[in-house]
């Protein structure tokens, strides 16, 4: 049976494939998975536009359980083979599907440069802080001093902080998103896919098996509305149960006040300017981290810039106008040539 | 250098008329030997003759002045016959200082003229260059035509008046030995002033301070009398047509660009710069109006990933680089192999292991090529054996890769990459044709990915198509449908199917051909860049009336149908390369044949006088 795209509407199921989806039962990817498919259902991209491309890792088995193009690549190198798809068709949504390990460790270098560059893509990094597909090992955003398989005596590295460093490379659109927090998630999804030019989305992503309750303090009832800053653009960051506590910006820092308390009002809080040209800002709010502060979800960033494949091909088409000269008579025939008679 | 008639213009000077010369120009490296050698090519083919070139530079860029390290030369041989290699013992040595005295002196045949740049030959300079004593006045070059030139000094007066600090004047001088050069061998300078207006053209103080130079180096030849000769090289006779100079780098840019009109697929080029193959990227780079892309990544394996990338999205996708970016492409083309998608990957070969000698030739990479990958990982592999041959091998190489669905390696070589020949130009008609189509039926739903062509070729179905939505990637495929498969049976079919497909190859690749008869005493078999060596060096033993013969391979995976036949027809067989048996090696295994191994690692290409021994040597134990 075909779906003709052009007239009906395509439902998020449309968008599965008829792969067996093989993560463990009740790991954070499913989540992320499904509100996949109710993100490409809202934006209504046709299957065959949509290319997923990932690397090694629990996380990068996703591209086989939709039904649209996609690449499962090597360790690391997902970024990098989407820039080469990109550049080569810009007509595509390209997906990069990452883990902490694959996009960060191995793939880090891949990471920095291909945001730096604002290639249009989609690049969505399921961070749950461990090695899952090589059961249990220490990953680059493991916290400091975490038991593992490999570090029975605690990790002495220092985490990276995929937001901080996304930021760092200047990304255009940096955002953080939950598995849990379906709409959230599916929402952040749907702004990224929107977002021209490079769009980075940290998942905080529960692997149930090796490093379960990762993310409790975010995720948990009791506790997240403490622990969590739902960034919205154009508001004052508040926070906290009843909206009682926000984030205050003194002297080149962040901090957390209480509403009421030492005369502080509503008025004293930063209010989150999501377009705000200098990444400074954001790389603070990317900074602020579980049990000190709220650790912020939402979009930190989103900055228009011309993207990468656009710059590439402009500059194919202007040579193509200014030399003129593209047949392959006048690329034999090119410098100084001789008549041997 | 052979001399056919010599007459005199006056009671001096004669003028003897040369079959063929070969001349070297060393400096420091800073001093633009590079920028005459190529000028004098480009006059020399120009001009009508065959040439070959050896440009040999530091891997550094600037090495210490005056330093042994430091030395550049290029070597040019320019005939009016058909030629092969650049020359063994050169005839003109053009030194500029003591250390290219000393580093080059040993090439120079006995009474081979000697031009040097006396103003250079001071304490200093003999200390940096290990002379205990000055050779202009110890009486050690006592075998050659010498020439002393107070070039620096010449070379200021004919700039002075045009307001040049004393450094930018110095560095005209190199176009003072050019015009010496020229005049020496009677070429005509036009092609050189012309090149330097247009290279100038903003600066026109430079071009004029140059073109004096070379002229006032023209007229020093004609006024001086310390040169007793000149040599006129006639037009080579070569077939009709027209002509270009190519190095193998710019050949290689040519022929990706090349097969991407005869197939009508937009060329993605992914590199890193690393030397000798830079020249790839940024030859395409500068080549935008053809359509091509190039993608400088952030490092050998993001070139490959893109590349690969582009490939499932349609393009005719290309890699290049050399031996140790190549290992770091390893895991890439893996996945190519995986992926069943064509790629082009290119290994312009240098010195190694590791970063080895980053700016000499060597033919190292050849087990890297057929087997350095994990798994049972079967890849084409193809070598260009001249400059000009880079072009039709990157046809042939971008050719294979669509027809079969596959990563072709396509090994050149640093002596290739910078030597520079005519290349006639082809008529389009007679150029390969590639005709693969992208697959788009889409009735045949759902899409099976791994069904195969009659080649064993798997469809090329693009993103974008509707109703052939599919993955690939790095995991096992299952047979036809292409989902991931653990299944033993499976796994152990798509092995052999995998391989067989790259030996199908050999039903599309032309026969071997032998250089001399078809059966006999030896057979010297070589591949890549030695061609021209080992062809002089067989013709000269033939000549000589010695039962020998040359095969050379330019497709080494698959091996061409008949090589296993030829091999047995003679009583025996030797591999000549520039490392320690890789191909004999393999030789020795596939045919089971005892072939002798020739080889030499130095860096440097084979002279053909040294093959002539080692083959005689052999020759005489039948
Ligand atoms: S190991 Fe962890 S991350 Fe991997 S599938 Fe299982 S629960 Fe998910």
């Amino acid at each position: 049976m075909t779906v003709d795209s052009q007239t009906t509407p395509l439902s998020p199921k449309d968008y599965a494939s008829d792969q067996h989806v093989r993560w463990c039962p009740g790991c954070g990817d499913y989540s992320i998975l499904a509100q996949m498919k109710k993100a490409l259902a809202e934006l209504q991209i046709p299957k065959e536009k949509c290319v997923f491309i990932s690397g090694i890792g629990c996380s990068s088995r996703f591209p086989y359980y939709l039904d649209t193009y996609g690449i499962h690549g090597i360790h690391g190198r997902a970024a990098a083979i989407a820039t080469g798809l990109k550049m080569a068709r810009p007509d595509l949504s390209v997906w990069v599907i990452t883990g902490d390990g694959d996009g960060l460790s191995i793939g880090g270098n891949h990471f920095i440069h291909t945001i730096r560059r604002n290639v249009d893509l989609n690049i969505v990094l399921f961070n749950n802080r461990i090695y899952g597909l090589t059961k249990g090992q220490v990953s680059p955003t493991s916290e400091f001093g975490k038991k593992t398989k490999s570090t029975p005596w605690g990790s002495v590295d220092n985490p990276v902080r995929p937001i901080s460093a996304a930021l760092g490379a200047e990304a255009t659109f940096v955002a953080r998103t939950i598995d849990t927090h379906v709409k959230h998630l599916a929402n952040i999804l749907v702004q990224a896919a929107q977002h021209k030019g490079v769009s980075f989305v940290e998942v905080y992503q529960n692997c149930n098996i090796f490093n379960d309750g990762a993310y409790l303090y975010a995720t948990d009832r009791q506790q997240k509305f403490d622990n969590v800053l739902e960034l919205e653009h154009g508001k004052p960051m508040i926070f906290g149960k009843n909206g009682e506590k926000g984030i205050r910006f003194k002297d080149f820092h962040l901090e957390v006040v209480t509403i009421g308390e030492n005369g502080v009002t509503e008025n004293d809080l930063l209010v989150h300017d999501e377009t705000r040209k200098d990444p400074s800002l954001a790389f603070l709010l990317g900074n602020l981290s579980y049990p000190e502060f709220p650790e912020p979800i939402g979009v930190f960033r989103s900055v228009s810039k011309p993207s990468y494949e656009e710059l590439v091909a402009n500059q194919i088409q202007q040579a193509r106008e200014k030399i003129g000269k593209n047949e392959l008579k006048d690329l034999l025939y090119t410098g100084d040539t001789w008549v041997v008679e | 250098m052979t001399t056919t008639s010599t007459k005199s213009v006056n009671k001096k000077r004669q003028v003897s008329e040369i079959e063929q010369a070969t001349v070297r120009f060393a400096g420091d490296s800073g001093d633009g030997m590079q920028l005459v050698g190529d000028q004098f090519t480009h006059s020399s083919v120009l001009f009508g003759n065959d040439v070959a070139t050896l440009p040999d530079y530091p891997a550094e860029i600037r090495a210490p002045a005056g330093s042994l390290g430091g030395v550049s030369g290029f070597q040019i041989n320019f005939a009016g016959k058909e030629i092969h290699t650049p020359g063994d013992k050169v005839n003109a040595l053009f030194a500029m200082n003591p250390a290219a005295l000393k580093v080059n002196i040993a090439d120079l045949d006995a009474g081979g003229l000697l031009v040097v740049n006396k103003d250079a030959f001071t304490a200093e300079n003999l200390k940096k260059a290990n002379y205990d004593s000055n050779p202009l006045e110890d009486g050690s070059l006592k075998n050659y035509k010498v020439i002393q030139i107070p070039l620096s000094t010449l070379n200021q007066e004919a700039v002075e008046g045009l307001g040049l600090d004393k450094k930018s004047a110095e560095r005209c001088k190199n176009f003072f030995v050019l015009g010496l050069a020229y005049w020496i061998y009677d070429r005509p300078i036009e092609q050189t002033l012309n090149w330097l207006k247009k290279k100038f053209a903003k600066m026109p103080e430079i071009a004029e301070a140059n073109e004096r130079s070379m002229r006032a180096g023209y007229h020093f030849g004609e006024t001086t009398e310390l040169i007793a000769n000149t040599y006129q090289v006639h037009k080579a006779n070569p077939a009709a047509g027209t002509y270009r100079k190519v190095t193998g780098n710019e050949a290689t840019s040519l022929g990706l660009i090349t097969a991407s009109k005869i197939s009508n697929k937009p060329l993605f080029y992914g590199s890193y710069p690393i030397t000798p193959a830079s020249e790839i990227l940024q030859d395409l780079s500068a080549k935008k109006n053809f359509g091509v892309t190039t993608f400088q990544a952030e490092d050998e394996i993001a070139a490959i990933c893109a590349a690969i990338g582009a490939s499932y999205g349609g393009a005719l996708a290309a890699t290049g680089t050399s031996g140790p970016g190549m290992a770091l492409k390893t895991e890439g083309i893996g996945l190519a192999v995986m992926t069943e998608l064509p790629l082009v990957v290119v290994n312009v070969q240098r010195g190694g292991p590791s970063t080895g000698l980053p700016t000499k030739t060597e033919q190292a990479d050849l087990f890297q090529a057929l087997l350095g990958r994990n798994g049972e990982c079967p890849v084409p592999v193809l070598a260009a054996c001249t400059p000009s041959d880079c072009f039709y091998m990157a046809i042939e190489a971008s050719r294979i890769a669509m027809k079969f669905m596959t990563p072709v390696i396509l090994l050149t070589d640093g002596y290739l990459a910078n030597g520079a020949e005519p290349l006639r130009i082809p008529d389009i008609d007679d150029l390969p044709k590639i005709d693969v189509d992208y697959f788009t039926d889409s009735s045949a739903a759902p899409f099976k990915p791994y069904t195969r062509n009659e080649r064993l070729a798997r469809p090329w179905a693009l993103p974008g198509t509707p109703e052939l939505m599919h993955r690939v990637g790095g995991l096992e495929k299952e047979h036809i449908t292409g989902n991931v498969s653990y299944d033993p049976a499976n796994h152990d079919y798509m092995i052999r199917l995998r391989q067989e497909k790259v030996n199908g190859i050999v039903e599309d690749i032309p026969l071997a051909q032998v250089n001399g008869d078809e059966e006999g005493d030896l057979l010297v078999v070589g591949w890549g860049g030695t061609y021209g060596s080992i062809m002089t060096a067989v013709e000269k033993l033939r000549q000589k009336g010695k039962s020998i013969s040359s095969l050379h391979i330019k497709y080494l995976n698959p091996f061409p149908k008949n090589l296993g036949a030829i091999l047995k027809r003679y009583k025996k067989v030797a591999a000549a390369e520039l490392n320690l048996g890789q191909l004999q090696f393999v030789l020795r295994s596939k045919f089971l044949v005892d072939v002798k191994s020739v080889n030499k690692v130095q860096g440097k290409p084979f002279r053909a006088d040294e093959l002539c021994d080692a083959f005689l040597e052999i020759l005489e134990t039948i």
